[in-house]
C-alpha cells in the first residue's frame, strides 16, 4: 500500500467514524439526550398583567386529559374583590363553581385582581412527605410528579398539600396534580398554559439561569410565595402578590 | 364511574359556602376512615385495660382479662379492612411493605400492625392460653382436638416448670404490649396530628388526645361485652369486677375530658388566621356531632352519671343499668369524636375562606351499610374466637366434669 493510499483510507476511516460518532450522538441525542441534572424548573407569575381569561386553565385540561368537569384543575384562576370597607370576595372564574352571587358595585371596590394558582412545585413538598409508597416524588430538575403506576389512592398526599394543588383523577383512581407539563418540558417546550397565556403573565424557566425571562423576572421583582411559614419553599412565585391572596 | 362523582360533586357544591379551592369539593376521607382510627382505638384501649390487670396485678378485673384480650384481637383482625375498601388501587397496597416511604406515617401502618398483631397480641394469648389449650384437647370431640393441638403448636408440656415460663412470657410482652398499643394508637393519631397544611389536625396533642379516648372507647367496650355475655351463659355478674372497670373508666374519660379542653382553649388563646374558620366550621358543620353528641352524650352525660354512682349509694341493679347506659353513650361519643376529627378536618377550606359539605352515601364501598358491616365483623370474629378459645378460666373441662358427675 503506498503512502497516498494510506492517506486516502485513513482519512475515509476518520471522516466516517467521526460522522459516525456524530450520528450517534444526534440520535442519542434525540432518543434521551435531555440530562435533568442541568436543569431547575421555576415558574413566575405576574399578577398584574392576568386578565382572568381562564385560557390556561382550558390549555391544560387539554393538554393533560384532565376531567372538563369543574372540580379537577391542575391549574385554575381566582378572582379577589377587595371592597372599601375592607371585605374580601373570592371567586373561581369558572363560573360552574362560582357560587358567590354577591352583587358588588364597581364604586364599592378598592381594587380587584386575578390570580392564577397551581402546583407550587415546593422545594420542600408535604405530599412527597407522606405518600406511603413513594409514588410522588421529586425528579432530579426539582418537578413534583406521581407516578400513576405507583400510587395506591390513598389521597393522604391530596390531605398534606396546603394549596389545594391535587385531585383524584375520578378514571384512574390515582392523585393527580400539575407538572410542569413534563412531558413538553424535557423537550425543550412550554407548558401549556405558558404557552397560551395571552399577556405573558406566566414565565417559565431554568432557575439556575439569570439570563432567561426568568431570571429577569426575579432581578426586577420583589417575589413572594404562597403560605410562606409553611416552609414548603415553593417554586412558584408571584410578583404584585396581595396580602389577602392565601 | 366517572358520571356518579360528578353527580355527587353537583349536589355538593350547591352546599358549599364562601370561597374555596376547586379541588376541595370533594370530601376525600370519609366514613370508612372514620371506622378505621375507631377500631383501632378500640384495640388499644382492650388490650390497655387487659395489661392493667397483669401488670398491677388487680384482682378484681382478672376475670376479663382474657376476654379483653380477645376482644383486642377480633378488632384488631378487621381494623385494617375499611383503609384497605378506600384505596383507589387496593390491589397495589402490598407496595406499602415493598417500597415504603419512611417519612410517610401511612406507610408505618404495616409496620406498626404487624408488630402488633404478631409479636404482642398472638404471643401473649398464646402463653395466656397454652396449658389450658392442652388441658382441654384431652377430652374433647375429632376437630376441636385439632383444632386446639394445632393451636398449641403441639407443645404437650404442662409441667410446673413450663407453666411457670409462661407466666414469665406473659408478664414480659404485657410490657413491652403497653407502649406497643400506645404506639399503635398514638401513630394514628400523627397520621392526622403531622398534617401542618390542616390547622384542624396539626397539634402535637393529637396522638396523646388519641390514645386517651381509646382508653375510654376499650374499656367501654369491654364492659359492654362482658355485661351481654355474662349473663348468656347464665353466669352471674361479678359487681367487684364491673365497679373496677367503671371506676378505670371514670378517671379515663376525665383525664381525655382534660386533654381535649386543653387542646380547645390552646387553639383559641393562639388564635391562628384559622380561627374563624375553625368556628365556622364547630358551629355551622359540627354543632350536633361535636357539641351535642361528642361533648354532652358522650362525655359529660356519662360523666354525671358515674359521679352520681360514686357520690350516692346505688344498689347493684340500677348500677348494671347506669354503667350500661354510659358505656354506650361512650362509644357513642367516641365515634362522634373520630367522625369530627376526620370529617371536620376536611370540611372547611384551606384558603380558610369557605366550608364544603359531606354527604353519606347509603350503599356502595363508602356508605353506611358498609360501615355498619364493618362495625359489626369484629363481634362475629370475636364471637368465634370465644368458642375456640372461652375466655374463662378452665371453662369447657368443669363443663365436662359437670356433665360426666
Ligand atoms: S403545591 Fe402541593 S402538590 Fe405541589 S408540591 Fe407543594 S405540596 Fe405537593
Ligand atoms: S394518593 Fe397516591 S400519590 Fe398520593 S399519597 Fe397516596 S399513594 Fe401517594
Amino acid at each position: 500500500m503506498d503512502r497516498r493510499k494510506f492517506g486516502t483510507k485513513f482519512f475515509t476511516l476518520v471522516a466516517s467514524s467521526t460522522f459516525i460518532g456524530a450520528w450517534l450522538k444526534k440520535a442519542t441525542a434525540q432518543s434521551s439526550g435531555y440530562d435533568p441534572s442541568k436543569h431547575y424548573y421555576g415558574m413566575g407569575i405576574q399578577i398584574n398583567k392576568c386578565i382572568g381569561c381562564g385560557r390556561c386553565a382550558d390549555a391544560c385540561k387539554d393538554e393533560n386529559n384532565v376531567p372538563k368537569e369543574p372540580f379537577f384543575f391542575r391549574t385554575w384562576v381566582e378572582r379577589y374583590l377587595i371592597k372599601k370597607d375592607g371585605d374580601v370576595t373570592v371567586q373561581n372564574i369558572d363560573k360552574r363553581i362560582n357560587n358567590t352571587s354577591e352583587n358588588v358595585t364597581e364604586k364599592d371596590i378598592l381594587r380587584s385582581f386575578f390570580v392564577p394558582k397551581l402546583c407550587n412545585q415546593c422545594d420542600n413538598p408535604p405530599c412527597v412527605q407522606v405518600c406511603p409508597v413513594g409514588a410522588t416524588f421529586k425528579t432530579e430538575d426539582g418537578v413534583i410528579i406521581v407516578d400513576e403506576d405507583r400510587c395506591i389512592g390513598c389521597r393522604y398526599c391530596i390531605q398534606a398539600c396546603p394549596y389545594g394543588a391535587r385531585y383524584l383523577h375520578p378514571e384512574n383512581q390515582t392523585a393527580d396534580k400539575c407538572t410542569f407539563c413534563y412531558h413538553r418540558i424535557t423537550k425543550d417546550l412550554l407548558p401549556a398554559c405558558v404557552e397560551v397565556c395571552p399577556t405573558q403573565a406566566r414565565i417559565f424557566g431554568d432557575l439556575r439561569s439569570s439570563t432567561s425571562p426568568l431570571g429577569r423576572f426575579k432581578r426586577l421583582n420583589k417575589l413572594h410565595v404562597l403560605k410562606p411559614f409553611l416552609n414548603t419553599e415553593p417554586k412558584v412565585s408571584y410578583s404584585d402578590l396581595d396580602g389577602e391572596v392565601r | 364511574m366517572t358520571q356518579p362523582v360528578h353527580q355527587m360533586l353537583y349536589e355538593l357544591l350547591k352546599q358549599a359556602t364562601g370561597f374555596i379551592y376547586p379541588n376541595e369539593i370533594e370530601v376525600h376521607w370519609g366514613i370508612l376512615v372514620v371506622v378505621y382510627p375507631y377500631l383501632t382505638g378500640l384495640v388499644a384501649g382492650a388490650f390497655i385495660l387487659a395489661s392493667l390487670v397483669k401488670v398491677f396485678n388487680v384482682k378484681e378485673v382478672q376475670s376479663v382479662y382474657r376476654l379483653a384480650l380477645l376482644t383486642a384481637l377480633s378488632f384488631l383482625l378487621i381494623a385494617p379492612l375499611p383503609l384497605l375498601l378506600h384505596l383507589g388501587h387496593p390491589e397495589r397496597s402490598f407496595e406499602i411493605f415493598l417500597t415504603p416511604n419512611f417519612t410517610s406515617a401511612m406507610a408505618m401502618f404495616g409496620f406498626v400492625y404487624a408488630w402488633y398483631l404478631m409479636v404482642v397480641l398472638l404471643l401473649e394469648i398464646w402463653f395466656t392460653y397454652r396449658k389450658d389449650i392442652i388441658l382441654w384437647s384431652k377430652n374433647e370431640s375429632f376437630t376441636m382436638r385439632w383444632i386446639h393441638k394445632i393451636l398449641s403448636l403441639f407443645s404437650t408440656d404442662i409441667s410446673e416448670k413450663a407453666t411457670l415460663f409462661d407466666k414469665k412470657m406473659v408478664k414480659a410482652i404485657t410490657i413491652i404490649g403497653i407502649p406497643s398499643a400506645f404506639l399503635l394508637h398514638g401513630y394514628v393519631g400523627f397520621i392526622f396530628g403531622s398534617i401542618k397544611a390542616n390547622p384542624w389536625w396539626s397539634s402535637v396533642l393529637m396522638p396523646i388526645v388519641f390514645l386517651f379516648s381509646a382508653i375510654v372507647s376499650g374499656i367501654a367496650l369491654v364492659i359492654l361485652i362482658y355485661m351481654v355475655v355474662t349473663p348468656s351463659r347464665k353466669q352471674k355478674i361479678d359487681m367487684a369486677c364491673l365497679d373496677k372497670m367503671a371506676s378505670y373508666l371514670f378517671y379515663a374519660v376525665i383525664i381525655d375530658f382534660s386533654l381535649e379542653f386543653l387542646d380547645f382553649i390552646h387553639r383559641l388563646y393562639e388564635s391562628e388566621e384559622s380561627i374563624k374558620i375553625l368556628s365556622d366550621l364547630v358551629v355551622n358543620k359540627l354543632f350536633i356531632s361535636l357539641g351535642i353528641i361528642q361533648i354532652l352524650l358522650g362525655m359529660l352525660l356519662p360523666l354525671g352519671i358515674m359521679v352520681v354512682i360514686k357520690l350516692f349509694r346505688v344498689d347493684a341493679e340500677l348500677r348494671k343499668l347506669l354503667y350500661f347506659v354510659s358505656a354506650i353513650l361512650i362509644q357513642l361519643g367516641i365515634f362522634a369524636t373520630r367522625w369530627n376529627v376526620v370529617v371536620g378536618g376536611q370540611m372547611f377550606s384551606k384558603s380558610f375562606r369557605g366550608l364544603t359539605a359531606y354527604k353519606m352515601e347509603l350503599t356502595g364501598i363508602e356508605g353506611l351499610l358498609m360501615t355498619l358491616v364493618l362495625l359489626v365483623l369484629p363481634f362475629i370474629v370475636l364471637t368465634i374466637l370465644i368458642k375456640i378459645l372461652p375466655p374463662w378460666e378452665h371453662a369447657p373441662v368443669s363443663d365436662l366434669e359437670a356433665v360426666s358427675d
